[in-house]
């Protein structure tokens, strides 16, 4: 308790991460361990699932109960959606975005990574590297997640063998090679009897390396916002005309990437008219300097006709404006994809007509491969030729998430039907 | 790169602000509801932040169940005031004497009948969005509700039939009819909400704070005693010191047994407490386990 009271919360940092895992591979027992062991399940809840793990005819307490959520799931034994955890400790605050593991998994895993900082894939030290674990790899990358962490689950059941975990890093490492992944870090682990998770126990004393929350805690994600190119998509206008502020005019929106100071030129896309930000104004007061992911209003200096849709950004770093583009594109609907009809993309802060009219491939997600494809359906990971009425102001995804992603809208059933990354080949 | 670190809060709160920008530039008529409760206080901060030096896009409107603690709606009209914003009050009476809500008792508790009067206020004036202050650390149906929630032309949620939402690129396209609940802040948790109202020097009604009261311990919790809810026979009303961690109907609205003055005596608290917000406050939550999920499929906030 007393060490709870120390807990400095308002200088924590935020980090979103993924488990990605099946049932057997121990995910819910793992998500039960953090939030056990971080003290984040309440007595009111661990009652309730004490309740339920005996009115089910077992014995003690089931923690993958706790990421059970609705009647209807319950009911059927089954994990319908993404659902969202949070829990702190003294360094971080976290999100777990906890996807169910059968199969629609790559439609909800996709939905979950998109926001993450980091995957956990849980591997069974008795299975070793699956085909699974290849295709939660392989969909990480694709998002571009920065961070994986391997963790080599069940080491009880193999004796805590370090040749088991060794074989399965080198398994996984010649594998990971062919992926774009930056960062992998590999943890031995009982989540069942809590070793390495947030205690070492004393079983893995071979095992030098961090336990799971202080790789959690630790890991810098400072860099995993793009931190070169200012991208300021403009959300709102802001025209009070009042008496005061007759002719203030305020663009608000999020820096998705870079940073911007008073006084710096800046380009406005797509028209491409120059500018210099004149202020760079906050609820608080006004600032010289402002970076990603901040919320802020720019006025400039000159007038000009910027709209929502418009993109900020720094004269002489400027992104791609363009009509036509390849991108991956992650279908969702279980409506397959039409090519001869124009769809809907909302990119940044612009909805646009589009049409999806080539598809190059799909990637079997097991094996990587690709293959020749005439339809896209629910779950489909697809090489595509997209062509837009108006242009998008847009980098490729891997160098800017932010700037790179989009959705795909069901113009007339107004459902969101797939998800998409550009792929813009570096010239 | 600015000196200052970019604390947890300082994510929530862009993501919380950038998510107001989208509801006010793609939705035709938006709403945000404000109950005089400390979610929604929050929400008017964000509000300012979001849209100062202008008015905000939208007006404000409050489901008042005429159940309200007094110093809550006082508290309310103040705010109001100090903003000067447009507040528009739909109260369940009106929905009573029409005879859209029938109760059995006086003093039955109006929670569940709070949808109706909410779908009713959106028909009147053709929202087609309605901004609210739920959480998804807050029971387990939220924990896998969608950050814009969409509803069909009965006010209905479909939590098998939800849009994907990828990256913080939201869908907000309705039909007529339809309806889209957004919830800004349903990353943040009830310590985060308590850490911002400190940071930002919000005001809170008083009785989040601790105060002497009469009670009723019933079932496991207590009741504050009120012209609604009166001693059974064989209870006993006490004088305790008690603050309310959540802020609604009288009937069903439990104070906690707490000294915590200030705000940083409830985040004290709130860090160390062992009882989730709505387990410990809400009689109305503990009907079955499934009573959220199923309110909010009837068209519940």
């Amino acid at each position: 308790m007393s060490e709870v009271e120390k807990i400095p919360f308002e200088q924590a940092e935020l980090l979103r991460f993924i488990t990605a895992g099946s049932v057997d591979d121990g995910k819910s027992t793992l998500i039960g361990r953090l939030l056990h062991d971080s003290k984040s399940i309440f007595e009111d809840q661990l009652n309730a699932i004490t309740h339920t793990t005996r009115k089910r005819g077992l014995a003690g307490v089931d923690l993958s109960l706790l990421t059970d959520g609705l009647q209807a799931e319950r009911e059927q034994g089954i994990t319908i959606d993404v659902a969202y955890r949070y829990f702190a400790t003294p360094r971080r605050k976290f999100i777990i975005a906890d996807t169910p593991g059968h199969e629609q998994y790559t439609r909800n895993m996709v939905t979950g990574a998109s926001t993450a900082n980091l995957a956990i894939i849980l591997i069974d030290a008795r299975k070793g590297v699956l085909t699974q674990s290849r295709r939660h790899a392989y969909l990480a990358s694709l998002v571009g997640i920065p961070h994986l962490v391997v963790a080599v689950n069940k080491m009880d059941l193999v004796d805590y063998s370090q040749s088991v975990f060794n074989a399965i890093c080198s398994d996984f490492s010649t594998f990971a090679e062919r992926l774009n992944v930056h960062h992998i870090d590999f943890i031995p682990m009982s989540a069942l009897l809590g070793d390495m998770v947030v205690e070492r126990g004393d079983k893995l004393n071979w095992y030098k390396g961090a336990t799971l929350i202080d790789l959690l805690e630790n890991i810098s994600i400072s860099h995993d916002v793009n931190q070169e190119d200012f991208r300021f998509p403009v959300q709102w206008v802001c025209r009070p005309q009042t008496k005061e502020l007759h002719d203030f005019r305020g663009y608000m929106g999020r820096i998705e990437s870079g940073s911007v100071r008073s006084g710096d030129a800046v380009t406005v896309l797509p028209s491409g008219l120059n500018s210099r930000i004149r202020e760079i104004i906050l609820y608080e007061g006004n600032i010289n300097e402002a970076d990603a992911p901040q919320s802020i209003t720019l006025t400039i200096e000159d007038h000009l006709d910027i709209s929502r849709g418009d993109m900020l950004v720094k004269t002489g770093d400027l992104p791609q404006v363009i009509s036509g583009f390849d991108a991956m594109l992650c279908w969702l609907s279980e409506q397959p994809l039409d090519p001869a009809r124009k769809y809907l993309i909302k990119h940044t802060t612009r909805m646009v007509k589009a049409m999806i009219g080539r598809i190059d491939y799909r990637v079997d997600v097991n094996t990587m491969k690709h293959e020749s494809v005439e339809q896209l359906k629910m779950n489909d990971i697809a090489h595509v030729g997209i062509k837009v009425q108006q242009p998008l102001v847009c980098d490729d995804y891997l160098r800017n998430r932010a700037t790179g992603c989009f959705i795909v809208i069901d113009e007339s059933s107004n459902n969101t039907v797939a998800a998409g990354m550009i792929s813009i080949p570096k010239s | 790169m600015s000196n200052r670190p970019f604390t947890h809060l300082d994510a929530l709160e862009s993501e919380s602000i950038h998510i107001m920008r989208e509801v006010a530039a793609e939705c035709a008529n938006p709403v945000l509801l404000f109950s005089g409760g400390k979610d929604s206080i929050v929400l008017l901060r964000l509000a300012e932040k979001a849209f100062r030096p202008g008015r905000f896009p939208f007006p404000l409107m409050h489901i008042d169940t005429e159940h309200n603690f007094p110093e809550v709606i006082a508290f309310r009209d103040r705010r109001v005031e100090e903003l000067g914003e447009r507040l528009i009050v739909r109260s369940l009476e009106d929905s009573i004497k029409k005879g859209r809500i029938v109760l059995r008792s006086e003093s039955q508790s109006r929670n569940p009948f709070q949808s109706v009067t909410l779908l009713d206020a959106i028909a009147e004036f053709s929202f087609d969005a309605c901004i609210g202050g739920a959480r998804r650390d807050e029971e387990k149906a939220r924990a896998k509700e969608r950050i814009f929630s969409f509803r069909d032309e009965f006010g209905q949620w479909d939590p098998k039939n939800q849009r994907p939402e990828l990256w913080d690129l939201y869908n907000t396209r309705t039909h007529p009819g339809e309806n889209i609940r957004v919830f800004p802040i349903s990353n943040w948790t009830e310590l985060d909400v308590w850490e911002y109202i400190a940071r930002e020097k919000l005001e809170v009604p008083e009785i989040y704070f601790a105060h002497e009261r009469e009670v009723i311990r019933r079932e496991a919790g207590l009741l504050p005693v009120s012209h609604l809810v009166q001693p059974k026979p064989g209870e006993q009303a006490e004088r305790m010191v008690v603050r309310f961690r959540t802020v609604g109907d009288m009937s069903c609205t439990c104070p906690v047994a707490s000294t915590a003055a200030t705000v940083e005596d409830i985040i004290a608290e709130t860090a160390m407490t062992r009882i989730t917000e709505r387990g410990a406050t809400r009689m109305d939550d503990q009907t079955s386990e499934a009573s959220m999920e199923l309110r909010k499929k009837e068209g519940y906030f």
